[in-house]
């Protein structure tokens, strides 16, 4: 999507504001574009969903909203801007300030994101007293409202808990108390239940979508799961090789995929395929990023691709509804019968 | 990289293996009161203070040619128990029976035979190779270990990595740093299959990669099972991939099985609570069927305090008094192939259990004790 998404809240101001991002790594031996042009807004209380695989650069346009790359090999150009902070623009000194209060995160490794040294309710009250600069009596207060917030079971007692002494619900849960402290507008979460199991996942999310409604915060959430998307997304965007090839609304892009990489990923996801038969696998692996092929990066795994696909890389065409991909080939209404063969 | 093994690797191989022995009823593998506690040591004089019941009295047959699917959450033993049944760790007490040898008893298979048989392929696809060797001569390692000439074990090597769909002449002397992540795996299974095994453990050997890779693995895992005549048990926490890929499914909960039976069995009409909240988690890729109360609360209990009784009951909607004091078992005598079992006192209709004989699909949630009522 080029710009606000047509017909869609024009009147509100959309919190997140994306606008041809790019990110460079930089290093002796080469540059590997991991970001190339990506544009999306988000919306205050909306959950977006980044869709790939690894290596798209779902995690590094995450991370370049807090600018959390290592200054010396990074490169990053274009426009982000969250709330009032024009993120790029920021001094070291600012940006630590809206991180954690503004903008947190929650990532995928609760054990290696908590300090192992400090307890629970010390994490938390640390980050509540940095930003909103009140005695410790009332961070540890505010510290237990957040692990009830978050349903930990008997918060008093696992306020003293040190993270490995939980499980990893709990320390996800902890982590998530960390993130929502000082209430941020903007939630920017790494993969955050791929470790755990579907059974504590389910209740990860659950709590992630009340807290997200109670709080209207807005929420970038970073997956590879479909079924975790669609559990928790209102707009769905899927990130290939460094570009968003589709995005919109989660019912349009889930329920009515167009973009082949899309269709493909839904039909590689096993999900009640038929016993003995051959899940209909995208072929190949996804490019380098350090020698992109000049047109769509998904040409070459693509069955429908051809001359034109090699040539250039497709500029994005917007559907009612805002249902955006970039593919030569999805232009068209797709028949259902075709669909299936894509993949 | 060709993607697939060619047809012509995979013509139809006879049926039956030239290493059977016990014929076809005889089970591949028969599990009896496997045990392994892991002691816990602590305090002054460093004595043993606990134990972690990883896999507690587990019995269970593989059969000839099926693929039997073991599912838990993390912590429940399926791990540990792989690894007991490759002997790769001690067990503290039970019997295996590999195609009616019991092994590591006198007059029974020795190790060394057992590992030719069973062999097992890792979650961690980089780790489980030697960073030091060109893939081909890891693949040929187990044969020349086994005896085989060091030009023999290597043609046997480019020959499997063909098979696993890896071009020799690209990939042989490649190095693992040099591969993606599916294409290690790739290795990793041609590794396993280099002693012509009749059984493989999959532990988790498809979770760490891409959706679409993936998918091109387990295609090729299917390939591999016709082309050889394979057994495999795969443990996954994936429930989705299980139930594409089992013949039979054995439920874990605290190292213990609570639940097996064959896949559809299992999936459309589970028998127990678990496997019932277990299947109720996973995700659709639908937006329209949201899960809005979690069908299970909390975390599993520590294994080193199990719950007595059953240890499911305090996390079942459905627990009573009589669930705390004795223990559900699986029933006894021997498993048929479509025996469908659970450790559940309601599925027993003399355990006392007020819903005892009823199926898990009858009993409505507002007949359900009340503590459960408010979730989350």
């Amino acid at each position: 999507m080029t710009n606000a998404m047509p017909g869609t809240q024009s009147a509100v101001r959309p919190l997140v504001e994306v606008k041809d991002l790019t990110v460079d790594f930089v290093s002796r031996d080469a540059t590997v574009r991991a970001v190339n042009g990506v544009s999306f807004d988000v919306m205050p209380g909306e959950v977006l969903c980044i869709i790939g695989e690894s290596g798209s650069g779902k995690s590094v346009t995450l991370r370049s909203l807090m600018r959390l790359h290592p200054k010396a090999r990074t490169v990053i150009a274009g426009h982000m801007r969250v709330g009032d902070y024009d993120i790029l623009s920021l001094s070291e000194k600012e940006m630590n300030a809206v991180r954690g209060a503004a903008i947190s995160m929650v990532f995928q490794e609760p054990m290696t994101a908590l300090d192992p040294v400090y307890t629970i309710g010390e994490q938390i009250a640390e980050t509540v007293m940095r930003h909103e600069r009140c005695s410790r009596e009332t961070a540890d207060k505010r510290a237990l409202e957040l692990l009830q917030m978050v349903k930990v079971p008997s918060p008093e007692r696992r306020l003293k808990a040190y993270p490995h002494e939980l499980s990893g619900g709990l320390r996800q849960r902890a982590m998530m108390a960390v993130a929502l402290s000082c209430r941020p507008t903007l939630l920017l979460a790494d993969e955050p239940t791929t470790a755990l199991d579907a059974t504590v996942q389910i209740q990860v999310l659950i709590v992630l979508r009340r807290l997200q409604e109670d709080f209207g915060m807005g929420v970038i959430f970073v997956t590879h799961d479909l079924g975790v998307a669609a559990q928790i997304a209102d707009k769905v965007a899927v990130m290939y090789a460094g570009r968003i090839v589709e995005y919109g609304t989660v019912r349009d892009v889930l329920l009515n995929p167009k973009h082949p990489y899309t269709l493909g990923l839904m039909a590689s996801t096993v999900n009640g395929q038929k016993k003995g038969e051959d899940i209909d696998a995208i072929p190949g692996s996804p490019p380098d990023l350090r020698a992109l092929p000049p047109g769509c990066s998904f040409a070459p795994r693509c069955r429908l691709a051809d001359a034109a696909c090699e040539a250039d890389f497709p500029a994005p065409v917007i559907r009612a509804g805002g249902h955006m991909t970039r593919c030569f080939k999805a232009n068209g209404e797709i028949r259902p019968m075709e669909a299936a063969g894509i993949a | 990289m060709s993607l697939q093994p060619s047809e012509r690797h995979l013509q139809a191989v006879k049926p039956g293996h030239p290493h059977d022995r016990g014929g076809k009823a005889q089970p591949m593998l028969i599990v009896e009161n496997l045990k392994k506690y892991f002691p816990i040591h602590g305090g002054l004089l460093n004595r043993k203070v606990a134990e972690v019941k990883a896999v507690d009295d587990v019995s269970f047959s593989v059969l000839k040619g099926e693929t039997l699917g073991i599912v838990g959450e993390s912590g429940c033993g399926k791990s540990t128990l792989a690894r007991l049944l490759m002997h790769l760790l001690p067990r503290d007490k039970g019997t295996l029976i590999f195609d009616g040898d019991p092994v590591d008893e006198p007059r029974g298979m020795s190790l060394r035979d057992l590992r030719r048989n069973l062999q097992m392929v890792f979650q961690d696809s980089y780790s489980s190779l030697n960073p030091r060797l060109p893939i081909e001569d890891s693949i040929a390692y187990g044969p020349s270990v086994h005896g085989m000439s060091r030009a023999k074990a290597r043609a046997k090597a480019r020959e499997l990595l063909e098979k696993v769909g890896l071009r020799p002449d690209l990939f042989a002397g490649r190095y693992p740093h040099e591969l993606s992540g599916g294409q290690k795996q790739r290795v990793n299974i041609a590794r396993a299959l280099a002693l012509d095994p009749r059984m493989l453990i999959l532990d988790e050997a498809v979770s760490a990669l891409d959706k679409s890779v993936e998918a091109q693995v387990l295609n090729l895992l299917g390939y591999l099972k016709r082309h050889f005549n394979l057994t495999y048990m795969f443990i996954s926490h994936d429930l989705h991939v299980v139930r594409y890929i089992s013949d039979r499914v054995l439920v874990m909960y605290l190292g213990q099985v609570v639940e097996i039976g064959p896949v559809e069995d299992i999936y459309t009409q589970p028998k127990h609570p678990y496997t019932m909240a277990l299947l109720a988690s996973r995700l659709e890729i639908d937006p329209d069927q949201r899960i809005d109360t979690p069908p299970i609360v909390g975390d599993p209990p520590n294994p080193i305090n199990p719950p007595s009784g059953c240890r499911f009951r305090t996390r079942c909607p459905l627990a009573e008094p009589i669930c705390a004091e004795r223990t559900p078992t699986l029933g006894t005598g021997a498993f048929a192939a479509s025996d469908h079992r659970a450790a559940c006192h309601v599925t027993n209709p003399v355990a006392g259990h007020s819903f005892a004989g009823r199926s898990l699909q009858s009993i409505a949630p507002s007949e359900m004790p009340a503590r459960f009522a408010e979730s989350a």
